[in-house]
């Protein structure tokens, strides 16, 4: 079709050096504008933060072995989960694939040579690492045990602990965010080079450009609610505490105004990365591009106007309880569609099942099972027997981990080879994929049933009669962490002993396979040629046969 | 390790809960359904369509009306189970006009019960069967929120509010009762029990723990002995409202709007005077928070429902 060749700017050729050793020293990363850089400095920091998080989930799996607490008195248990909560929504989720694979990959795909304001980048990830270590610091030392959610007025008036602090260090990390989110958005705006319309975007900056809508909106009003929060605690002025005229539940409005939609930050990126790696391995363009696209913005769209489902029994109007529901029940349609459409995509193709292809069919399962369990919170009645239990524990984990974090690893995998210009082994990276599938459904799956027989959430000890199911699910979890920690083994050894990649391993299509692996400073060494997005079915400029229309 | 626990199904303990069982399983159903034959397809394209197995591989050109298709049907599916279960919400948010109401008083880390007769108990909360009982909630400290699996009911307790829960039990036994909004320390040992019994045995331990003051008495009590009936007594000399049958009135405000005179109402006079203001009078009022404790507000709410218009009920001793 309408292969476009066009003639950026590029200076006269360089020496094709890639963009890790265009320059060295320790200065030269931490002063680095370079968007490439700066995203492998937010993949090495939120590793870490995963790595902490996972330590405390560890933890509390443990202490739910027996009845009556294994490991942990209730006040440690009680600050595990909120560190657990804290850094794995804010320190790692909220930034895992926007500020590591989105900064890398963005620029790149379309045709840029850096985001719009590479300082600004620089900037963010200081803001993140500042905020991130002040409120680590504050968890560990003394720690904090309002749960992540820091109801009030709990929070307010009668936790003894830091609360103040580690808001502040939320409060800063999400600046960040927000920054992120404007440099992507104008980046997508004035870089994109000719001929990359609007509809030939990759899915994956869709998904880039819809979240970061939704970070720049939402995360102002996560500022003013920790704000208000340590307003509450040092001069008690009445806003939340009802002894003080106050109104409990104005937090939770305006928690979750910005922590709904801050789930959607969480797995829009997701599915954009999905939506790379599928068409990529069926060998087939996507199943109704256009759509997808609708899909997106769909549900960033109404992803602002369902909050209140978390709040059906917490003393709302029924009048807002039913406005809410059917919202929810609104939001479910274009999760649905992108669930129909990968699927459909799969269709005719000429499929292989490479570790990334793993991950991300791993994605699609179990982002379906923990969508439609949402459906049935999103049904008052229902959720009124089935929140604040495990059934909610089980629902979220399957949406964020099973569908974010395999996500994640699935692009962490589709693109390691772009990224470090090595492959590592495919084998154990099949294996690793397929035991985290099964771990992860081991662990999560016995925590529906305990939901459904009322085991509440946040509980440091627990009835005797639900023992059996927590042991399932402890076992569980140990199999899930050891596949999370097999990965770490390959692709530490690929790195330094792995096959070189060559630039389109996969043969894939989009403007980031056409330029070297790993990529130069400024991206592209000669010219790209754009097409249509997942031109599959078309010859690729670099010579990849066409593999779409014959038997 | 504990063997009993695991097919341990729910009981079906109130009215409320097999209709909430059958919304239940319906969704479970139809999701399962739904998933599995997503799964299905998926597994079928995956051998179909692997590499280098000869299949037919041309493309359709136009698949809108396959993606209208299955836009709609979903659709339409999802607002049928909405449509089910708001009518299964509105009935749990709807108590029947002779529901018998038992005061709830959450604090960190326990439930205090107090029934109209003037019976206290503590983490537990005896019932009878077949009666509608309506709670009426308040927290002293913190948001915890009242839950019994077996009856399928759940309500967060919120400080400065009352909220309330209903349920008409239907089997006789111990049924568990958790906390499950996070409120601190205990949060995981703040449970009890739900004790339902015949009528009959329940009208005997409402006898056996009978203090001799109902509710309404020790709000009548507490209505002298804090000084309210000082001002707004009969043959008090500061101009303050007659609080005679108050409650369900409809008052108006010194700020020109009406409000109804329902518990919370009540509530927030005693314990934030100046949030409303009757039209006529002067803001004079003390706040009584601090003075007095949620469950002794509940027992003036009490005392005050029990008067009547311009009478002068004295509820001494009597039992309801
Ligand atoms: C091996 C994997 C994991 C296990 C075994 C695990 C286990 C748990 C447990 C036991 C709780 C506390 C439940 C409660 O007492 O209420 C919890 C809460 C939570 N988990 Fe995980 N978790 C895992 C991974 C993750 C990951 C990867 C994330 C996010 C990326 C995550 C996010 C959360 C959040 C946000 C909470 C809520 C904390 C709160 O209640 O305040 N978890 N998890
Ligand atoms: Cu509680």
């Amino acid at each position: 079709m309408n292969a476009t060749v066009i003639t950026p700017d590029l200076p006269e050729l360089e020496p094709p050096r890639s963009f890790y050793t265009y320059k060295s020293g320790l200065g030269s990363w931490l002063l680095t504008t370079d968007h490439k850089r700066i995203a492998i400095l937010y993949a090495v920091t939120i590793t870490l933060f995963f790595i902490m998080g996972g330590v405390a989930a560890a933890m509390m799996r443990i202490n739910l072995v027996e009845p009556q607490g294994a490991l942990l008195s209730a006040e440690t248990y009680n600050k595990t989960f909120t560190f657990h909560g804290v850094v794995m929504v804010w320190f790692f989720l909220i930034p895992s694939i926007p500020a590591t694979l989105g900064n890398f990959l963005l620029p790149i795909m379309i045709g840029a040579r850096d985001l719009a304001f590479p300082r600004l980048n620089l900037m963010s990830w200081y803001l993140f690492v500042i905020g991130g270590c002040f409120t680590i610091a504050c968890l560990l030392l003394g720690g904090v045990d309002t749960g992540w959610t820091f109801y009030t007025p709990f929070s307010t008036m009668f936790s003894n602990t830091n609360v103040i602090l580690v808001a502040v260090g939320v409060f800063v990390t999400g600046f960040s965010t927000i920054l992120t989110g404007l440099n992507f958005i104008v980046t997508t705006h004035k870089l994109r080079m000719p001929g990359m319309t609007w509809f030939k975007l990759p899915l994956f900056v869709w998904g880039m450009y819809a979240v970061s809508l939704v970070m720049v909106l939402a995360t102002p009003v996560l500022a003013m609610t920790l704000s208000l929060i340590g307003l509450e605690r040092i001069a008690q002025v009445g806003i939340f505490d009802p002894a003080l005229g106050g109104d409990p539940l104005l937090f939770q409005h305006m928690f979750w105004f910005y922590s709904h939609p801050a789930v959607y930050i969480m797995i829009l990126p997701a599915m954009g990365v999905a939506s790379e790696i599928i068409p990529c391995f069926a060998r087939r363009k996507i199943f109704g591009y256009e759509f997808m696209v609708y899909a997106l913005v769909g549900i960033s769209v109404i992803g602002f106007l369902v909050w209140g489902h978390h709040m059906f029994v917490a003393g709302m109007s029924p009048t807002a309880t039913l406005v809410f529901s059917i919202l929810s029940f609104a939001i479910a349609v274009p999760s649905a569609i992108k669930v129909f459409n990968w699927t459909a995509t799969l269709r005719r193709g000429r499929i292989t099942f490479e570790a990334p292809m793993l991950y991300a069919l791993g994605f699609v399962g179990l982002f379906m099972i923990g969508g439609m369990s949402g459906l049935m919170l999103a049904a008052p009645a229902l959720d009124i027997p089935l929140h604040a239990t495990y059934f909610v524990i089980a629902h979220f984990h399957y949406v964020m981990v099973g569908g974010t974090v395999m996500a994640y690893l699935g692009g962490i995998h589709y693109w390691w080879p772009k990224i470090t210009g090595r492959l590592y082994s495919e084998a154990w990276a099949r294996f690793a994929a397929i035991l985290m599938f099964f771990g992860f459904n081991f662990t999560f799956f016995p925590q529906y049933v305990l939901g459904y027989l009322g085991m509440p959430r946040r509980y440091h000890a627990y009835p005797p009669q639900f023992q059996t199911l927590n042991i399932l699910s402890s076992a569980g979890a140990s199999i899930l962490a050891l596949a999370y920690l097999i990965p770490v083994v390959y692709l530490g050894w690929s790195l330094f002993r792995g096959a070189r990649a060559g630039n389109n391993p996969w043969g894939a299509r989009g403007l980031e396979w056409q330029t070297t692996s790993p990529p130069p400073k400024q991206n592209f060494l000669e010219r790209p040629v754009v097409q249509k997005a997942y031109a599959y079915d078309e010859p690729s400029p670099d010579g990849q046969p066409a593999s779409g229309a014959t038997a | 390790m504990n063997a009993g626990g695991f097919w341990h199904l729910l009981p079906n303990a109130s009215t409320n809960a097999k209709p909430l069982d059958e919304l239940w399983w319906a969704m479970v159903g139809l999701c399962a359904l739904v998933a599995i034959g997503v799964f299905v397809v998926m597994f079928v394209f995956c051998i179909r369509y692997r590499k280098g197995r000869p299949a037919d591989r041309h493309l359709a050109k136009d698949t809108l009306p396959v993606e209208l298709t299955w836009t709609a049907v979903p659709f339409l599916i999802f607002m049928g189970v909405f449509v089910w279960s708001l009518t299964l919400y509105a009935r749990s948010r709807t108590p029947p006009a002779n529901a018998e109401t038992i005061y709830v008083v959450a604090k960190q880390w326990m439930w205090k019960i107090q029934h109209p007769g003037g019976q206290r108990e503590i983490n537990t909360l005896h019932v009878p069967t077949g009666v509608p009982i309506r709670l009426m909630m308040t927290s002293q400290d913190v948001i915890h929120s009242f839950f019994v699996p077996a009856f399928r009911v759940k309500q967060d307790v919120l400080p400065g509010r009352y909220t309330q829960l209903w349920f008409t039990a239907i089997e006789p036994g111990d049924y568990p009762l958790y906390c499950t909004q996070y409120c601190g320390l205990d949060h995981s040992k703040m449970g009890g029990q739900v004790i339902v019994m015949r009528p009959r045995a329940y009208a005997r331990w409402l006898d056996e723990n009978n203090t001799g003051t109902s509710l309404a008495a020790q709000g009548a009590a507490l209505f002298r002995a804090k000084g309210c009936s000082g001002c707004h007594g009969a043959n008090a000399s500061v101009h303050a409202p007659d609080l005679d049958g108050i409650y369900g009135r409809i008052v108006h405000l010194s700020d020109g709007s009406t409000v109804a005179a329902d518990d919370r109402y009540i509530h927030d006079s005693i314990m934030l005077p100046d949030k409303q203001i009757v039209a006529g009078y002067a803001p004079i009022m003390p706040s009584f928070s601090g003075e007095l404790t949620e469950s002794q507000v509940l027992a003036i709410i009490a005392y005050l429902k029990s008067t009547k218009p311009g009478a002068q009920p004295a509820h001494e001793g009597t039992k309801q």
